[in-house]
């Protein structure tokens, strides 16, 4: 069981990603930089955090062109799991792998702070270990956080089931206070907070257990018990 | 912008001939004070800088400690003040990019920064809010694109910044020591600029930094671009790997002129390069302005013929331009050329070693009036001065700033910022905590007490953390060297850090001098700054929630010394008095006895009293756990004073900590055993912080109301005014 951390040039959450998929949950995981192809033999895709290209232009837009996104479409089109955090989520939207765009948060600043997720999705690789409205401490750090989509765009989310995490209060000013959705299909998601700066107890002042889950969803959509 | 005539004099004498353009603009730029340390260099070998953990290494701008199982880290301070005070945004984001490249010129990665800001009155002046803004958001963009955590700093507004900015960036860098670079160059090595282009920005930057601010240069401001910095650490990091690196520094102030002549002195070595060779921003610059920009981004690196094809893909990998532009020669030339003709051929011993001054230092006047106590109206509502100060800029939580900052990235940050130090878990399994503190005003009232202050505060907020300290890192800023009494208060902090560093044993890795820091109405405070690092080797003290029933004890006394205090001089408008002394003895009985008790983990909370004395710290406790207290004032350990001067004295060596009733008992009998000046005053309980003094209530403020201010007011005054 394979699982494929993808590195752009300035993201900076990969060694991070690596770390948890590694040491804490024993995966094994690889990177690969965007340049190259993915090998067939993957059994997962994460698109970590960073500032790819600096956010220039528009944070993941140019990231969104780089030839490792081709096998990641066609890794999504054979339902492989594909998580994007942060940078992550945004180079997802901007390929057109999820829905709606993210725009620079309310205050206009860069905001790291500890927020409540809500899981409204628990039917993904990645929330199947969740109950439905389970809470999630977790950091966010983002300047462009701000989740938009138009009013039909919302109700064809809501139809599909597609809002995976909502923030349990208004933090950025989200449409409909989401933090995280997918793919019609539900095995592609995104988010904005980050569940690797969660998972261990000696950096989550509150409770690290529920973002574990996350992991330990993708474990068993893989078929492997932890 | 040029060299003094004497300096010229002794130029023409040590060459024996008149010196090319080229090779003055190259020689102006390392003689600046900025780049030469001329009036400090002399001094500072006062400071003790050796120690069990230290290593020192040839042509290092990071100092390194060793942290054990083969792991070392590496720490650096500097400054960005007078580009910051013209451009404030760019100023502070260069000056992030500048320090984090002495970090990775060790070979370390850089793992966290910290940065000091200091300001004008911002409630009244509306140009320091508009610095302060800018600078925040400079080094936001820089250091979270970066992906390295700011985890702590602080920030201060004094009038005697208005019109300027004071900018101090300090980085963290970690690794292995076998990945530790070690300098090195050999005949016919080449010599490599990687990283950023060099364009016509920064121009003549360091001789801008070693003058009065008087004209806005802003060519003189460098531009930045944080994702180059990005790929230029990955690439060097990278390289470093393949073993490719034989020497390695960053271009800083100077550039070239600086990066080449410091690395052929350092390693005993001439270099000649031809400045065609250079990749530049733009076409037709001059082989002056190539050697003396001070674009950022850029790295010198000395490789040989078999490396840098390697190093090359490596750069081709992150798209990073890399210039062979000169080789290693026998000799101590440092030979620059524009193609086959030459521009400067001048010994590396001469550029780098400035002429070294003795400057006359004398007392300044106004000190002896200044230690002078003043009868100060009587305070009614004490309630209400408490709020005032909550809320005031100096005091206010600072979360409207850090908040700004990505502080989690790198998943090490195990205390998170607004706490005391901010702690980092090791790959070992060892912590390192770190602080930067300083205190102009005190500094200001008396130069010496107020240094030693500063870097003793430093020492408990590492100390609350459970950490030991085992290095220092000195910026020490002050106005214009020239004048004697600015000088001599230079002196006095030097020697009072000189002093507690070698009564501690605790080595200074690293520092920074940055003078010609002169405003409009004048010369800045003197205003040092002091990075402690303090190392945990098993279990830090992560601040536990505190509960109905826990109760406070005040470890340390409690002096006459409001000198300098907030109290003094935000509520009473009073600039003078006493300023607090460290008694070096108690400081060190004191620390000892928090650190004994925290290893027996019998405390909940420890927090260092500073800023704001008791009250301000015994408050801030109720507001982070939401819980009021009811203390007692008679109780508090010390001189027999007033209540205001208890609640508000900044008295050094003082901590407060919160225990769990059932433990008392057992912390009694570690501070009796140390001979330790310590009460217990009083316990958590309710929602309002009250100060009793007999039957008396002193301060009574509704915890949820103080809590507010303090957390929402320096956001609100940046963003509505």
């Amino acid at each position: 069981m394979k699982v494929g951390v993808v590195v752009f040039p300035g993201s900076n959450c990969d060694r991070d990603m690596f770390h948890v998929l590694t040491d804490v949950f024993k995966l094994d995981a690889q990177y690969f930089w965007h340049e190259k192809g993915l090998p067939k033999n993957i059994d997962a895709v994460i698109l970590p955090g960073g500032f790819s290209y600096g956010d220039r232009l528009r944070a993941g837009v140019i990231a969104a062109h780089s030839p490792v996104i081709a096998d990641v479409q066609k890794m999504a089109k054979k339902g492989i799991p594909i998580l994007g955090v942060c940078n992550g989520f945004q180079i997802l939207v901007e390929s057109g792998l999820l829905p709606g765009v993210l725009l620079k948060n309310t205050s206009l600043n860069f905001m790291c702070e500890w927020t409540n997720l809500i899981v409204e999705n628990n039917k993904t690789p990645f929330t199947s270990q969740f109950k439905l409205y389970q809470k999630i401490p977790i950091p966010i750090a983002n300047g462009e956080g701000r989740y938009y989509v138009d009013d039909d765009s919302l109700k064809q989310l809501k139809k599909n089931n597609q809002i995976v995490f909502r923030y349990e209060n208004v933090v950025n000013g989200s449409t409909d206070r989401i933090a995280g959705v997918c793919n019609e299909d539900g095995n592609v998601v995104g988010m904005m907070p980050h569940p690797e700066r969660a998972v261990e107890s000696e950096i989550n002042p509150i409770d690290n257990k529920p973002s574990s889950l996350i992991f330990e969803s993708l474990l068993s959509s893989m078929g492997v018990t932890h | 912008m040029s060299l003094e005539p004497q300096e010229l004099e002794d130029l023409k004498s040590k060459i024996g001939r008149e010196p090319t353009s080229t090779e003055l603009q190259i020689v102006a730029a390392e003689w600046s004070e900025h780049c030469s340390y001329k009036s400090s260099k002399k001094h500072l070998k006062m400071l003790p800088m050796t120690g069990p953990l230290v290593i020192s290494e040839k042509g290092y701008d990071s100092g390194v400690l060793d942290v054990g199982d083969g792991y070392v880290i590496t720490a650096h301070i500097e400054s960005h003040n007078h580009p910051s005070a013209v451009e404030p945004y760019g100023g502070a984001a260069t000056g992030v990019g500048g320090v984090i490249r002495d970090i990775l010129s060790a070979g370390t990665r850089p793992i966290a920064i910290f940065d000091g800001l200091r300001f004008g009155d911002i409630e009244k002046d509306q140009q320091a809010r508009w610095l302060f803004k800018n600078a925040v958001t400079g080094i936001a963009d820089y250091g979270n694109c970066l992906g390295i955590p700011t985890i702590g700093g602080e920030v201060e507004f004094d009038e005697c910044y208005s019109n300027y900015a004071l900018v101090d960036v300090a980085a963290i860098g970690f690794g292995k020591k076998e990945n530790l670079i070690k300098n090195h160059a050999n005949k016919g090595d080449l010599v490599v600029l990687m990283g950023g282009s060099t364009g016509r920005d920064g121009i003549g930057g360091s001789q801008f930094a070693s003058d009065s601010l008087e004209s806005e240069d802003r060519s003189a401001v460098q531009v930045p671009d944080p994702f180059i910095e990005k790929l230029v650490i990955e690439a060097i990091l990278e390289a470093r790997n393949h073993n490719l690196i034989n020497a390695l520094k960053d271009l800083g102030g100077g550039g070239l002129s600086c990066a080449v002549s410091e690395t052929a002195d350092t390693l005993g070595i001439g270099i000649e390069m031809d400045v065609d060779k250079v990749h530049t921003k733009e076409s037709g610059m001059h082989p002056d302005e190539i050697m003396v920009s001070e674009s950022q981004e850029r790295m010198l690196i000395v490789t040989n013929k078999k490396k840098l094809k390697k190093l090359q893909e490596i750069c081709k990998k992150f798209s990073i331009t890399c210039s062979v532009i000169g080789h290693v020669t026998s000799g101590n030339l440092m030979h620059v050329k524009k193609g086959a003709k030459t521009f400067a051929n001048i010994s590396t011993d001469v550029v780098a070693n400035a002429h070294l001054l003795d400057r006359p230092s004398k007392k300044p006047a106004y000190l002896d009036a200044i230690q002078k106590e003043k009868k100060l109206k009587p305070i009614t509502n004490l309630s209400k001065t408490l709020m005032r100060l909550i809320s005031s800029p100096n005091i206010a939580s600072k979360i409207w700033v850090y908040s700004q900052y990505d502080h989690e990235v790198g998943i090490r940050t195990v205390v998170k910022p607004g706490k005391d130090a901010s702690v980092l878990r090791l790959d070992n399994g060892k912590f390192l905590s770190a602080k930067i503190d300083g205190n102009p005003k005190q500094c200001y009232i008396n130069p010496r007490e107020g240094a030693i202050g500063c870097f003793e505060e430093a020492c408990r907020n590492v100390v609350c953390t459970g950490a030991k300290p085992i290095g220092m890192l000195d910026h020490l800023q002050f106005g214009n060297p020239e004048d004697p009494e600015i000088f001599w208060t230079f002196l006095e902090s030097l020697k009072g850090l000189t002093d507690f560093a070698k009564y501690f044993k605790i080595p200074c890795i690293g520092g920074k001098v940055s003078l010609y820091n002169e405003t409009p109405s004048g010369p800045i405070k003197p205003t040092p700054l002091i990075g402690v690092l303090g190392l945990i080797d098993k279990k830090p003290l992560i601040p536990q929630k505190v509960l109905d029933g826990d109760s406070l004890i005040m470890i340390g006394d409690t002096k006459d010394e409001l000198g300098g205090s907030e109290y003094y001089e935000y509520i009473h408008k009073f600039i003078g008095g006493n300023c607090p002394k460290v008694d070096f003895a108690e400081s060190k009985k004191n620390m000892k006895s928090v650190l004994d008790l925290i290893k027996k983990q019998l405390l909940k909370v420890c927090h260092d009293c500073s800023k704001g004395g008791l009250a301000v710290a015994a408050s801030e406790i109720c507001m982070t756990n939401q819980i009021g207290c009811q203390l007692s004032l008679e109780k508090v350990p010390g001189e027999k004073l007033s209540d205001d001067k208890k609640l508000f004295s900044e008295s050094h060596s003082r901590y407060l900590a919160v225990i769990d009733k059932k433990n008392i008992k057992k912390v009694e009998e570690t501070l009796q055993k140390n001979k330790v000046s310590y009460k217990t005053i009083g316990k958590f309980t309710g929602n309002k912080i009250q100060f009793n003094h007999g039957k008396n209530t002193v301060i009574d403020l509704s915890v949820d109301k103080a809590q507010k201010a303090w957390v929402s007011s320096l956001g609100e005054l940046v963003t509505h005014g």
